[in-house]
């Protein structure tokens, strides 16, 4: 009876704390209801339901975290090094960081999108952004590695990309600062803007079968800020959707000047259209320079080639091809729902959720139903496009997913909450509060004709009192909500690296099953590979010192190495022998001014170091591998320039003789 | 009470049938093939179904045909694979490295525990009372190195002619 009465007194507790939340919804510690420890819990050892592939933002790489439990499974660096992989700093990966302005370590990636194919993922690839110096990346989901980087070329500030289109025929790359193209004289006064800046959106090809990216044209536009984008899909499928703001053309104070309209712009692209004036040759040939870079899993190393040219398809010139569509008050998001029908632009500064419909857009572009053109390009009347407005949603609208049982769910960063909205009724039927300012959602599928609609992330913008303080920065909070009943239900509050803008999530089934484990050591065409031990060798030619080195539990072969000089420049080319799953070894050496190695099994990986003094130079594997981990090491004796000692390498043979040992 | 008492036994115990219960699936593969921990971990579902045979070991071989006399290519083939994947670690002589020296391996063990020890090299350190004998030794569990059928036979061929057939 005790017991009951204990019971008893936990549910009025309860029952008060629930009252005292429903009078303050925006409280630090509600919105969690008792069951959603279980619903987020993956018991030790079992696998998540699904990947969720997260944009890191100013950290420049992608993270990969298992959904529902919110476990970080993987950094993959894209955009920024990382020393910890050697990511930029082995001498096979630099050239993936290369560009026309040379080796940049640093980028912000800003928007995640999964390969698809009949507008479902299909697990072959990610592609990310770089958001500062403008380029696509793709990531291979095999190896979970970044496999190819292409820049762009009149482009500045890559924002609205890297969208791609139902059967990845594409991959868009819109620029948000509209500049002077790069074959221009580009040494003119800011405030020519209107003149002389132009906004160019890329549409990269992707190869069907291994992938590869080429930039196939791109469209010249007139110079606003292209936000983000959408490919159609269904029977939108042919045409790409990009949000414009700084219609104003304004060159400063943006925050005033470019908030003057009521209305900015979604542009429709008909990129069918667009493929038939390439194929017709009313593309022009224009002079620019960027960077193709390219990784093989063959050779284990990056290939950096610079290309000189681009064609540009004029959307002044080229009739029927680019369309705008007023939008209320600086849109952000333009987002495309299941069947492709429903265009949903996001006003950051609107009160309403403008929904284009494409059939009304096809009917009002076939019947010249314009309010005038700008900058060449017709301005299709908004009553036109519109199929309704969703009235009273909330504040600062940002972006939409959607569900399989035909919802919408709309971020709003002013009122801090998700709201769930009906697409056919264009009524609020529920919303929910996320702590705090989200900016990015992803629905499970969300951007697919077939989401999944069991789970929706929201990606925060301010953390504040979320976490345990850690000093002035605090990382940046991702909520999960389950979202398949008629409520939403916030079940987890997990950090995530970087600042994270757009995800995707994918079944794990997709993609669990086709992982690489090793690289056969048998295909590894590194040309500093060492097949085995018997070929491991030190070769000098002048200052140049090439090391073929082997790892293996435990060692390294060769693990003593002498004759090496001041002046020299010395690579260690270290192919890991191993041919079992997550037995990776390290390679590190005192002094080393760049960072470490991390070779995959049957990989070859190859760090330069430039000794600066005399004596012994520690080296070891730095991943542990086995119980005589710490046994991994060996040493570098580095004599003065011009030193007689000879080159001498080995492992287990140089040993001290008897009157040696007496001696020093 | 006495009612409340049972059915809270009962229920606790459903729990514990649960957790024990079909815990085969996805996600416990990499606790016995794990490479660093020595524990012999025995997968539940395998135990008892069959009695383990340590003179063939554990694995997909169960009868390895030879001929007395050696099969040259065989062991040229096999002395390659042994450079790359399997120097680092072994000496051709009685000298233990890593792991034992090869010298007599064909004479201590038979054909199929050899192939099934070096393609099924996990699971036979969990379970083969000889190969843990040599774990106590070497305390380095051995790689798997991912062999192919036709690897691990010319291997084999090639250990014969380390050990004197002709």
């Amino acid at each position: 009876m005790k017991n009951l009465k204990i019971s008893m007194l936990g549910l009025t507790a309860i029952a008060v704390a629930f009252s005292f939340n429903s009078c303050k919804p925006k409280s630090v510690s509600n919105a969690v209801s008792g069951d959603a420890a279980s619903k987020a819990y993956v018991a030790p050892g079992k696998y998540d339901e699904f990947y969720n592939f997260v944009s890191g933002g100013f950290s420049g790489q992608m993270s990969a975290y298992g959904l529902p439990s919110g476990r970080l499974l993987r950094v993959i660096p894209v955009f920024s090094v990382d020393p910890e992989k050697g990511w930029g700093f082995s001498e096979e990966t630099k050239p993936m960081l290369n560009t026309s302005h040379g080796f940049v370590p640093w980028d912000d990636l800003h928007h995640v999108q999964l390969s698809k194919t009949n507008g479902d993922y299909d697990g072959r690839w990610a592609f990310g952004n770089a958001n500062n110096t403008p380029r696509v990346a793709r990531i291979d989901l095999k190896t979970f590695r970044t496999a190819e980087i292409i820049e762009l070329p009149n482009s500045a500030g890559n924002h609205s990309s890297p969208f791609i289109t139902e059967n990845t025929e594409y991959v868009v790359a819109g620029t948000r600062f509209s500049v002077p193209a790069d074959d221009a004289n580009g040494d003119v006064p800011i405030n020519t803007y209107k003149q002389n800046f132009k906004g160019y959106l890329s549409f990269i090809s992707v190869g069907k079968e291994d992938g590869k990216l080429d930039i196939a044209f791109q469209i010249q536009c007139p110079g606003v800020n292209f936000d983000l984008s959408r490919a159609g899909k269904g029977v939108s499928h042919g045409w790409f959707f990009f949000s414009c703001y700084n219609t104003e053309q304004a060159n400063t104070l943006l925050e005033v000047n470019a908030s003057q309209k009521d209305k900015d712009f979604i542009m429709a692209v008909n990129w069918k259209k667009a493929e038939e004036y390439l194929a017709a040759g009313k593309g022009r040939k224009v002079a620019a320079k960027y960077a193709h870079n390219t990784y093989s899993d063959k050779t284990h190393s990056a290939t950096s080639e610079i290309k000189t040219e681009v064609i540009v398809l004029d959307s002044k010139e080229l009739k029927d091809m680019c369309y705008f569509i007023p939008c209320p008050k600086s849109p952000h998001g333009c987002d495309v729902n299941p069947t492709g029908e429903y265009i949903v632009g996001s006003g950051k500064l609107a009160a309403i959720i403008p929904v284009f419909s494409f059939d009304k857009i096809q009917k009002a572009i076939a019947a010249k139903d314009y309010a005038g053109d700008f900058d060449g390009i017709p301005v299709i009347k908004y009553e036109s496009a519109l199929y309704g407005e969703v009235k009273k949603p909330g504040l600062g609208p940002l972006h939409t997913e959607f569900d399989n049982k035909g919802n919408a769910y709309t971020s709003f960063f002013v009122s801090s909450e998700v709201v769930k909205w009906n697409i056919k009724d264009l009524k609020v039927v529920d919303r929910a509060p996320t702590f705090y300012s989200v900016g990015h959602l992803c629905v499970a599928g969300g951007d697919t004709k077939t989401p999944n609609g069991k789970y929706l992330v929201a990606y925060n913008k301010i953390t504040k009192d979320r976490y345990l303080p850690t000093g002035p920065e605090l990382s940046q909070s991702a909520q999960l909500f389950d979202i398949s009943g008629d409520k939403m239900q916030m079940i987890l509050d997990f950090p995530t690296i970087g600042e994270p803008h757009y995800a995707q999530i994918c079944p794990a089934d997709l993609l669990k099953n086709n992982c690489t484990k090793i690289f056969k050591i048998d295909e590894n065409k590194n040309p500093y590979v060492s097949m085995g031990e018997g070929t491991t060798k030190v070769v000098r030619d002048k200052n140049r010192v090439d090391v073929y080195m082997t790892a293996i539990r435990s060692h390294l072969t060769p693990d003593n190495i002498e004759g090496i000089r001041i002046g020299d420049e010395v690579y260690f080319h270290v192919t890991n022998l191993e041919q079992d799953w997550d037995v990776p070894h390290g390679f590190a050496i005192k002094g080393a001014t760049n960072g470490e190695l991390l070779i995959m099994p049957g990989e070859t990986q190859t760090l330069k170091w430039t000794p600066d003094r005399v004596g012994i130079s520690p080296m070891y594997c730095t991943d542990f591998c086995s119980a005589l981990h710490q046994e991994m090491q060996g040493y570098v004796r580095v004599s003065p320039a011009g030193s007689n000692v000879p080159l001498m390498f080995s492992t287990g043979k140089n040993i001290a003789s008897a009157e040696n040992s007496d001696k020093k | 009470m006495k009612k409340l008492l049972a059915i809270s036994i009962l229920s606790s115990f459903g729990l514990f049938i649960v957790a024990c219960g079909g815990d085969s699936s996805e996600g416990n593969q990499a606790a016995t093939s794990s490479n660093s921990s020595a524990s012999s971990a025995e997968s539940p579902s395998s135990v008892g179904v069959e009695k383990y045979d340590p003179k063939r070991g554990e694995g997909k071989f169960k009868d390895v045909a030879l001929s007395e006399k050696l099969d040259v290519a065989m062991a040229d083939a096999g002395s390659k694979t042994f450079d790359v994947k399997c120097s680092a670690c072994h000496k051709l002589t009685t000298e233990k490295l890593v792991g034992p020296g090869w010298i007599g391996v064909t004479s201590r063990h038979q054909p199929a525990w050899i192939m099934n020890f070096i393609t099924n090299t996990d699971e036979m350190i969990n379970k083969d009372p000889a190969a843990q004998a040599q774990l106590e030794i070497c305390l380095v569990r051995m790689p798997n190195q991912s062999l192919t059928d036709d690897d691990a036979r010319a291997l084999l061929e090639f250990m014969r002619k380390n050990d004197g057939v002709k």
